[in-house]
């Protein structure tokens, strides 16, 4: 395994990449992203077998990661060119006219390491079973990740999909759930209550686990590799992962304010005091 | 007028249903799914020889677009199959964002299209389908004309890489494509060379124009017909030769005139040759039960509505 505080250390840059994106911009969504840093730094740097040099959309015999939740798109364009996907360089086009890297993830624009747009919730479990599906075909033996809030579970097409991953044996997918509590109208139990949800993805034949600290690397990284433990066993495998919303910036947590709105100058300034420059800054 | 004869009488989903049967034996890559309409998609015959490449969805057709377009993602080519009406609007923003800006290779197959479909009603007769995907960018649109041209088709779409909405329906109808006429997306079809007006018609309407043809033809009018199967693109070069020599159309379409394959002529010859036009479509109207020659008749899109649409647009012209 890679350097534990090394990786520690390339999620605090992870940090100052979303907050800075976002800012240039005026736009985008920090909280979500902000919480994710933990999950993307270990799926990208320590669990997924992948080659940032040589990205294909086949993808074939290499693991693959759809984003469901597409709008958390500022951690996911980080973690990829800090992997080597594309230049960090290009972390400065974000959100701006003839980027490749759009407000929501894209395959249209060409960018390495997307395999489907996503933004409009609710589709990526959906696309995560078909690549699964074609990997079993093809006699292919890596895995298929995903990762979706915990909002976008009210879409039907997720109980669809949950449903036939289930019916169908779609055991090389292990799906994850920011589970922050929080969308963009205020917290998820206000909005529409999601009930026990370990307990709805039993009931459709998951395997569940619980990791109640999303934003502690090395826990995110046990968690995914006690999942991987459970692929090929018939069921296909869900992590429940608590996160904080704005994890990192004192004034981003605890509220659903963060959820789609960028920092001024000033609160930028603020922000970039509580996440030091650990990499260097595009 | 050109003699059309036909042996027998057949539906186009059975043209869609051995066409992907024989794509199971040439082709490994192809897969199919459906939503729980695998008899009504004549489907049976590929889930018998290739269950393994063959995917039962169940009623769920958002999550059938999805693993569709996730199924390309290490090299299937996947067809969905469900009625026309569960594989669009009901799922236009999976088709949108997860195949059509996606740029997934993905094949939608669509049964049971448009007032055909009979005694089920409006509920399930959609005649809006083409207008939602032809304005999906880069989407193909095709509506074959009978058994042969559907089979013909369905082989086509799996060579082409790229989205493709392929539209067909219930109704046994004559068969009358030779059966080797080999199927090029976006290339018009010229039934029968005329003179005096042209007619363009898609899908279940190039019948009823023939018969039109035929009927005109005793009335000492020469009908140039033509088959429109590839709705986007559209073959403008072969629209816009022979509106140079006739100076009117009719556009017949078993669809709304609004989103049809009219609309998609008229757009063409606004810009480019303004012609008169007539429309033999339905007319901003959900459709209702009744048989499918019943629903034809009353909704204006038997043989005898070309007819009348051919006389009023020959009086147009100047």
């Amino acid at each position: 395994m890679a350097n534990i505080e090394a990786l520690k250390k390339l999620s605090t840059q992870v940090r100052r990449d979303i907050v800075r994106m976002v800012h240039a911009v005026s736009s985008g969504h920090p909280g979500g992203s902000l919480g994710c840093v933990e999950y993307f730094v270990a799926l990208y740097k320590v669990i997924m077998k992948h080659d940032p040099k040589a990205f294909t959309m086949d993808g074939k015999n290499d693991d693959l990661f759809f984003l469901s939740n597409g709008h958390i798109s500022p951690v996911f364009y980080s973690v990829l060119a800090r992997c080597g996907y594309f230049p960090v360089e290009e972390l400065k086009t974000f959100r701006k006219l003839n980027s490749r890297l759009q407000g929501h993830p894209t395959t249209h624009e060409g960018l390495p390491g997307v395999r489907i747009a996503s933004g409009s919730l609710g589709q990526g479990m959906s696309v995560a079973i078909g690549a699964a599906l074609a990997k079993k075909l093809n006699k292919d033996n890596s895995i298929v990740y995903t990762l979706h809030g915990d909002g976008e579970l009210q879409e039907g097409q997720i109980w669809e999909a949950a449903m036939y991953a289930a019916a169908y044996k779609v055991d090389n997918m292990i799906c994850t759930v920011d589970y922050n509590g929080r969308q963009i109208d205020g917290d998820v139990d206000k909005v529409l209550p999601l009930g026990d949800l370990k307990a709805k993805f039993e009931a459709f034949g998951w395997t569940v686990i619980e990791n109640p600290k999303g934003n502690d690397l090395e826990s995110v990284i046990s968690y995914l590799e006690k999942a991987k433990t459970f692929v090929g066993k018939g069921k296909p495998i869900m992590i429940l992962m608590n996160t904080e919303m704005g994890m990192g910036i004192d004034y981003m947590m605890g509220t659903h304010k963060w959820h789609g709105s960028a920092p001024n100058d000033e609160q930028l300034a603020k922000a970039l005091l509580q996440i030091e420059e650990t990499e260097k800054d595009y | 007028m050109k003699k059309y004869t036909f042996t027998e009488k057949k539906d186009t989903r059975s043209g869609f249903g051995a066409g992907l049967s024989e794509l199971g034996k040439t082709n490994p890559n192809v897969v199919a799914l459906c939503a729980d309409l695998t008899g009504s998609l004549k489907m049976d015959a590929f889930q018998k020889d290739h269950p393994e490449r063959f995917f039962q969805i169940g009623i769920a057709e958002a999550n059938m677009m999805g693993i569709a377009a996730g199924l390309t993602i290490g090299g299937k080519i996947p067809f969905t199959g469900t009625f026309a009406n569960f594989s669009t609007g009901r799922v236009y923003d999976q088709i949108r964002q997860s195949i059509a800006y996606s740029g997934k290779n993905v094949k939608i197959c669509a049964s049971h299209a448009g007032l055909t479909l009979g005694e089920d009603g409006a509920t399930h007769q959609i005649l809006e389908d083409i207008g939602l995907m032809k304005m999906l960018p880069h989407m193909v649109v095709i509506n074959p004309c009978d058994y042969n041209q559907t089979k013909a088709a369905t082989i086509a779409i799996a060579e082409y890489d790229g989205p493709v909405y392929l539209r067909f329906g219930r109704p046994t109808i004559p068969n009358f494509t030779p059966a080797d006429q080999k199927f090029e997306i976006g290339k018009a079809v010229m039934l029968n060379e005329g003179t005096d007006v042209t007619i363009i018609a898609t899908g279940h309407l190039v019948w009823k124009a023939i018969e039109a043809g035929e009927a005109l033809a005793a009335k000492g009018i020469s009908a140039e017909i033509i088959n429109i199967h590839t709705i986007k693109p559209l073959d403008t070069d072969a629209i816009l030769k022979s509106i140079l020599k006739t100076k009117c159309v009719v556009t017949a379409e078993e669809h709304q005139m609004n989103g049809g394959l009219g609309d998609s002529v008229a757009q063409f010859l606004s810009r480019n040759h303004p012609t008169p036009q007539e429309f033999v479509a339905v007319n901003d109207s959900f459709g209702e039960s009744g048989t499918p020659d019943e629903l034809m008749k009353k909704y204006g899109l038997d043989s005898v509505d070309i007819v009348k649409a051919v006389e009023k647009v020959i009086s147009r012209k100047k």
